[in-house]
């Protein structure tokens, strides 16, 4: 992607930048795709030639966001999503790159299907990092071929959506992935628990008179799956975290030396059960949204550092999917574009830090998935998010940028938003 | 006709019996009251409801609700329509939704419908001008059965307030079991449940119900007893292990019933698996309320059908 454009002085913003330890009101250049410098004060003299200078007051300039779970549906569904699409959804969400899920039509499970994802980024607006499988066809059978998924440009594998119910299979794929330093994501769920359930099993399944998925159908899979990456001694991931018990293991897991990471949703932090109230399927997905003591233990994992990152699990459905019976509906909603304005509510109910707010959009995603970012270093890739706090705004229809429309949160009013998104030094989205 | 109530329908739907007050409740009651007496007369028809228009669309095979609707439907004069899953284009792959809005086109008043999934009376409101009945929805609600079981009680009791009424059976699965469990509990009487454990679902007292752990605690004393249909899917479900151990252990014989009142009733929505949650002799014996609900239910839904259409 980097190509000739002008360079950028962004001053006046708020830095942060974890990694550096730095919080402070200073200026970054931006020349040919990379961080040329950072200071107090740039003279004129020492900028380049035709370099731009863009005002950053009172926002925060971040390293850029990585959306690490995001379902893009090309190929097979681009009636959803597409990887066009969907990367400017990202952009105008404040990601400067996404890792899309195999879940596609063929499933991601061989180089020729990551080559092609690759050839539809080429363009995008957004960094696009493809997720292979971790079985061929996400049928949990057989292991898909790793080398070649992670030569054409896989970050990681995963069968999300499915859950890998063969306990040695995941095991086998754990020490295989190994071989090419590829994180597993593990989608976990007890197929047997879950079975035809439709939402969180407890009161309100009950009254609603819908088939409900317990929690131990997470919670058993997790502690499967920690169970087998420290007896592998192998990095794990453990993808949208739900339940206040899976957050309670992967806190024991880290506690004893396992390799576990973990990713949660907005949702999850957010809503709980009772966002389905007459049997909207806008509310409806897998994990199944919680109770209120699952998101104030999901809150308390971001703040202490036991989950490690949040990712919208964008998930793109049209009317067909989610106009009927709910026991019908597609799960999932998408979330590329109320993800940060969603976290930076933490952020104003001081749940979240700014600092630890960047770590989990930038730094610990580009640490799990092993990519370039999550940096301001001079010298670093140029992938930049800029936040405003103080922007309101109500998130309507007309807004959404995903070419599908499937969220509970149009109609809400948000306070701070991304407001310019920056990728190899180009401006891929601003409303500054 | 003339309708002495004090207090007004103010539903256009009936979804659920969550939705209706007391005073809702007891004014349904009230009228189907008055109403039965038609259904006594050599003719049997009022022109109450001439000009309007009913159509049945019901998604799973009903031979009892869909007639019971029907026959309330025709005695107030108001036009009906079946549509029944299989002739439907709901077969084609058509969505509710199309469904829903065809139906619209035709101007119906009522539309009553039965689906396995719960809820879907709810999305046919949104997509329709039309009032709606829950025929029954999923393992949601089954109002209109609520209300005529209701009714029967208050029939051979006075009263329903201060009685105990223990349903027994499959309560996971039963729309039946909701309905009563929120309709009795909400007109003052006690509800006890029990039954399998795998087939009491977790937060059932959140509804009002008295979780019983043995047949015996809940049959206590009681003044009513409802057996519920167990479906036999629910033995490869691993939810029971056969049908003769259910039977055995928790299908409601004169053994069970000696521990209830000696005047209490014996009541089952139907159709039901005889010998298997009710013994035969106690289905056709002098307790049984069974053939009398089955009455009720022409005038609870003629009733309902008057209500909702504008009536007052
Ligand atoms: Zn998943």
């Amino acid at each position: 992607m980097a190509s000739p454009h002008p360079p950028l002085l962004l001053k006046n913003g708020r830095v942060i930048d974890p990694v550096s330890g730095t919080d402070k009101r200073c200026a970054i250049l931006v020349a040919d795709g990379r961080i040329a410098g950072t200071g107090k004060q740039f003279r004129a003299s020492s900028l380049p030639a035709g370099a731009r200078t863009i005002d950053l007051k009172g926002k925060w300039l971040c390293p850029g966001f990585i959306d690490m779970h995001v379902h893009l549906r090309e190929p097979g569904e681009e009636y959803k999503e597409t990887i066009a699409s969907g990367a400017r959804a990202a952009a105008a969400g404040g990601f400067t790159a996404v890792a899309c899920m195999p879940n596609t039509r063929p499933v991601n499970d061989c180089a020729t299907v990551t080559a092609l994802i690759l050839e539809q980024a080429r363009h995008a607006p957004a960094r696009v990092y493809p997720v292979g499988a971790i079985s061929q066809g996400s049928r949990g059978e057989a292991l898909a071929e790793y080398g070649e998924l992670k030569k054409a440009g896989a970050v990681a594998v995963s069968d999300d959506g499915r859950p890998v119910t063969n306990g040695q299979l995941m095991r086998r794929a754990l020490e295989y992935a190994g071989n090419f330093g590829l994180r597993i994501i593990s989608h976990a769920e007890d197929l047997g628990l879950s079975g035809v359930g439709v939402m969180n099993e407890g009161d309100l399944s009950t009254r609603l008179g819908l088939r409900g998925i317990p929690r131990p159908a997470e919670d058993i899979m997790v502690y499967r799956d920690i169970s087998l990456a420290c007896y592998t001694r192998r990095p794990i991931h453990i993808a949208h975290v739900s339940t206040k018990e899976t957050v309670a293991l992967i806190r024991w897991a880290k506690a004893n030396g396992c390799q576990v990471t973990a990713e949660t949703a907005p949702h999850y932090f957010t809503l709980t059960e009772e966002a389905i109230g007459k049997y909207n399927t806008l509310a409806k997905m897998n994990p199944p949204l919680r109770t209120l003591e699952d998101v104030a233990a999901i809150k308390a994992g971001l703040a202490d550092g036991t989950i490690d990152a949040i990712a919208s699990d964008h998930a793109p459905h049209s009317p067909l999917e989610k106009e009927v019976e709910f026991d019908l509906a597609a799960n999932g909603i998408i979330g590329l574009e109320t993800a940060v304005p969603l976290a930076l509510e933490l952020v104003r109910a001081g749940v979240l830090t700014e600092a630890r707010l960047v770590e989990l959009f930038s730094v610990n995603p580009a640490r799990i998935l092993g990519v370039e970012g999550g940096t301001l270093a001079e010298g670093a890739r140029a992938d930049l998010t800029v936040i405003d706090p103080a922007r309101k705004f109500v998130y309507t229809r007309d807004m959404v940028v995903s070419r599908s429309a499937n969220t509970p949160f149009l109609g809400q009013t948000f306070h701070g938003k991304a407001v310019l998104t920056i990728v190899d030094g180009m401006i891929t989205h601003s409303e500054l | 006709m003339t309708m002495e109530a004090a207090h007004r329908f103010p539903h256009k739907h009936l979804l659920s019996l969550e939705d209706l007050s007391r005073d809702d409740i007891g004014l349904v009651l009230s009228v189907a009251a008055s109403l039965k007496e038609i259904s006594t007369r050599s003719i049997k028809k009022v022109p109450t409801l001439r000009g309007k228009t009913v159509i049945n669309l019901f998604f799973e095979p009903s031979t009892r609700t869909r007639l019971s609707f029907e026959i309330a439907a025709k005695r107030m004069s108001a036009d009906t329509y079946n549509i029944a899953a299989a002739t439907s284009s709901a077969r084609k792959g058509e969505s509710l939704v199309d469904t829903a809005r065809n139906l619209a086109a035709m101007a119906p008043d009522v539309i009553v419908i039965r689906h396995a999934c719960s809820g879907t009376p709810q999305l046919l409101t949104n997509h329709i001008d039309a009032s709606v009945i829950n025929a029954g929805d999923g393992a949601h609600e089954h109002p209109s059965q609520g209300l005529l079981d209701l009714m029967t009680v208050q029939e051979h009791k006075g009263r329903i307030a201060g009685l105990t009424v223990a349903i027994i059976g499959d309560i996971a699965h039963s729309r039946v079991a909701h309905s009563n469990i929120i309709g009795f509990t909400k007109m003052g009487a006690r509800v006890r449940v029990a039954g399998p454990a795998t087939l009491i679902p977790p937060g059932i007292a959140r509804l009002g119900a008295q979780v019983c752990s043995t047949m015996h605690k809940a049959v206590d004393n009681a003044d009513v007893v409802m057996a519920l249909r167990i479906q036999t899917e629910r033995q490869n479900e691993s939810l029971v292990p056969s049908l003769r151990e259910y039977a055995r252990f928790f299908g409601i014989s004169s053994r069970t019933i000696a521990a209830a009142k000696p005047d209490a009733i014996i009541m089952h929505p139907g159709p039901i698996n005889r010998g298997v949650e009710l013994d035969p002799a106690l289905a056709d014996g002098p307790r049984s309320v069974i053939l009398e609900q089955v009455t009720n239910g022409v005038a609870v839904r003629m009733a309902l059908l008057y209500l909702i259409m504008g009536g007052n």
